[in-house]
């Protein structure tokens, strides 16, 4: 990297950066650092994740200022941010659809990944480091979810800690240690807040991971080769991806104030205008819509360990993609099976995700079943198959050069490779 | 000292330190642990909360009220002899979780059935009266209880809880 010659241009710059070299490692990373110039609007999601999740602390404080953490009192301080607080229905209004904007935003950058086999070698730990970070999120999401006291709040809690009442043997222990009670009451809910203040700055410190681990090999790219050493395939940080992600980020933003200013609670549910009542379960409970795919997994079983067994399976599944995956070539670009079958992927998550939506009966449960079964077999079967059965598409050599002249050229690509 | 042969398997000194160090190290984080982590389970003022008293005088057979009692609500039902009947005549054999309706009620009290109205799935509070077994069901997953409140279908794994409770007079109950 060029951050060796970088000098900060005023004398004070210098004074400082010599002391702690804070704008030497701005300059290089956010910068000089060399990108593939050949990255497409997908690649914009890592900076509208960033953005989603400081707008999610800075909200997240400002409600923290108006909130009280009380069974019997969030309800109504959250009524008193929507009504009374100067601007409080905005800043909750952003917050509440920011979470259902961070989990999009996620979702697209998480399939990026799969399309262009970005969490293979050398990228292994920055894909891991990601899955981490995504299951903070929907941990702090639930919690956050829990903090108005609603019915949704109170029973969505309810059912996600029963969950821990599924380990065999010390199952009661934990949810009542999980609880600080004998059901989901006032010390669930201060817990829930402690964490939910807390977990978003533990995600700030993965994403700082992240971002050092992604750093360490580079992106990767569409075509998913690596790069030339000599850096003709690459453009600088700033300006070129610092204003292509800002123009997705605007676009992105626009998104974001549809939902706040003209339909702040479509993506919630009403039940959760109700207050909490121990004693009534909604007819319907439902978890938010970026859950309810694990949700139609977790109910496709008649079991109830099998259920949360398959369901934490579904998530952790994705930290052993690396390994599971079995083909050299990243990019599905010139994979031509990998690429239909990762469109039923996707198929398969939204079908699920409006399985779990459903009532758990009839058609709608096989359905959930069999999309169950697929998910699953997508990466335990699909996606370690695939590499011996698969015949890839020839290999450019690098990024100024496109594929020309058939499957010769990634013999010659071989034996680049083995050259250097 | 000793000839070199002699402490060859011997830890030196130098490891003796490494291993005393960490021990008491692990021993002293542990000991942070424990107050840190048993902070978080039911704290005294929860557990002051385990009784309440309830008189079962105005019920009727046939009908059911609920109370709370820990957070939780506690179904508490006068039984009609054809609601007994009904719990009584199923063969264990069909029961997920085998159980007789005799040791889910106190010995002459077998009108009163007594229990935590809590699905044992995932903590849902069931709806009194429906369900293919007459009894309750769990509108959350689907589990359906007979009139015993024992698990007849669905996910759930177990029957409904019995509380602890007592019946010191003919009206008043006591649970906890
Ligand atoms: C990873 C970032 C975060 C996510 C995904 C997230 C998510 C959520 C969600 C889904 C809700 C429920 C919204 C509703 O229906 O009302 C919520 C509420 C809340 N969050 Fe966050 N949050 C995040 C960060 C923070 C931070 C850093 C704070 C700082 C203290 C915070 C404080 C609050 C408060 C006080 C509430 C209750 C008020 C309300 O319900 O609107 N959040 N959060
Ligand atoms: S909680 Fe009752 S069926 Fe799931």
């Amino acid at each position: 990297m060029s951050e060796i010659n970088y000098k900060p241009s005023s004398a004070i710059g210098r004074w400082f950066d010599e002391r702690l070299p804070l704008l030497t490692l701005f300059n290089g990373h956010l910068m000089q650092y060399p990108t593939p110039k050949n990255l497409n609007y997908w690649w914009t999601f890592g900076g509208i994740l960033t953005f989603c999740l400081i707008t999610q602390i800075i909200t997240g404080i400002v409600l923290a200022m108006h909130y009280t953490a009380h069974a019997d009192l969030a309800f109504s301080s959250v009524e008193h941010i929507m009504r009374d607080v100067n601007y409080g229905w905005l800043i909750r209004y952003i917050h509440a659809n920011g979470a259902s904007m961070f989990f999009l935003a996620v979702y697209i950058h998480i399939f990026r990944a799969l399309f262009y086999g970005s969490y293979k070698s050398p990228r292994e730990v920055i894909w891991i480091l990601g899955i981490l970070i995504y299951i903070l999120m929907m941990a702090a999401a639930f919690m956050g979810y829990v903090l108005p006291w609603g019915q949704m709040s109170f029973w969505g809690a309810t059912v996600i800690t029963n969950l821990f009442s599924a380990i065999p043997l010390v199952g009661e222990s934990v949810t009542q240690w999980l609880w600080g009670g004998y059901s989901v009451d006032n010390p669930t809910l201060t817990r829930f807040f402690s964490l939910h203040y807390l977990i978003p700055f533990l995600i700030l410190g993965l994403v700082v991971l992240h971002i050092w681990a992604l750093h360490v090999p580079g992106n990767n790219n569409p075509i998913g080769i690596d790069l030339k050493k000599d850096g003709s395939d690459t453009v600088s940080f700033h300006p070129y991806i610092v204003i292509k992600d800002l123009f997705a980020l605007v676009i992105f933003m626009i998104v974001f104030a549809g939902f706040v200013f003209y339909a702040p609670n479509v993506l919630g549910h009403s039940d959760n205008y109700i207050p909490a009542d121990p004693l009534v379960t909604p007819a319907h409970i439902v978890p938010e819509w970026y859950l309810l795919p694990f949700y139609a997994i977790l109910r496709s079983v008649p079991d109830k360990l099998g259920g949360v067994v398959l369901m934490f399976g579904a998530i952790f599944i994705l930290i052993a993609l690396p390994w599971l995956d079995t083909s050299k070539v990243r990019s599905a670009i010139f994979r031509p099976i990998y690429r239909q079958f990762f469109w039923l992927l996707v198929l398969d998550v939204f079908v699920l995700g409006y399985m779990g939506a459903m009532p758990a009966e009839g058609t709608y449960l096989l359905i959930g079943r069999i999309a169950t079964i697929y998910y699953f077999a997508h990466f335990l079967v699909v996606m370690p198959l695939l590499g011996f059965l698969e015949k890839t598409k020839p290999i450019p050599l690098s990024i100024a050069d496109p594929i020309i002249s058939g499957s010769g050229n990634f013999a010659a690509a071989r034996k680049d490779k083995s050259a250097v | 000292m000793n000839k070199k042969s002699d402490y060859k398997d011997k830890p030196t000194r130098r490891e003796f330190i490494h291993i005393a160090t960490t021990t008491v190290g692990v021993v002293g984080v542990g000991c942070v642990a424990l107050p840190l982590v048993t902070q978080m389970n039911p704290d005294a003022s929860v557990k002051a909360l385990a009784k309440v008293e309830v008189d079962v005088s105005r019920i009727s057979k046939g009908n059911e009220v609920t109370v709370m009692w820990r957070g939780k609500p506690i179904f508490i039902r006068r039984r009609t002899d054809q609601e007994i009947n009904k719990a009584r005549n199923v063969s264990l054999k069909d029961l997920k979780d085998p159980q007789k309706d005799e040791d889910r009620v106190k010995k002459g009290k077998d009108e009163w059935l007594i229990m935590v109205g809590v699905c044992t799935h995932l903590g849902c509070v069931p709806l009194k009266q429906q369900g293919e077994f007459g009894g309750w069901f769990c509108p959350c997953h689907g589990s359906h209880y007979d009139i015993s409140g024992r698990i007849r279908k669905g996910p759930a794994p177990v029957n409904m809880e019995i509380p602890n409770y007592e019946f010191v007079s003919d009206s008043k109950l006591i649970i906890g």
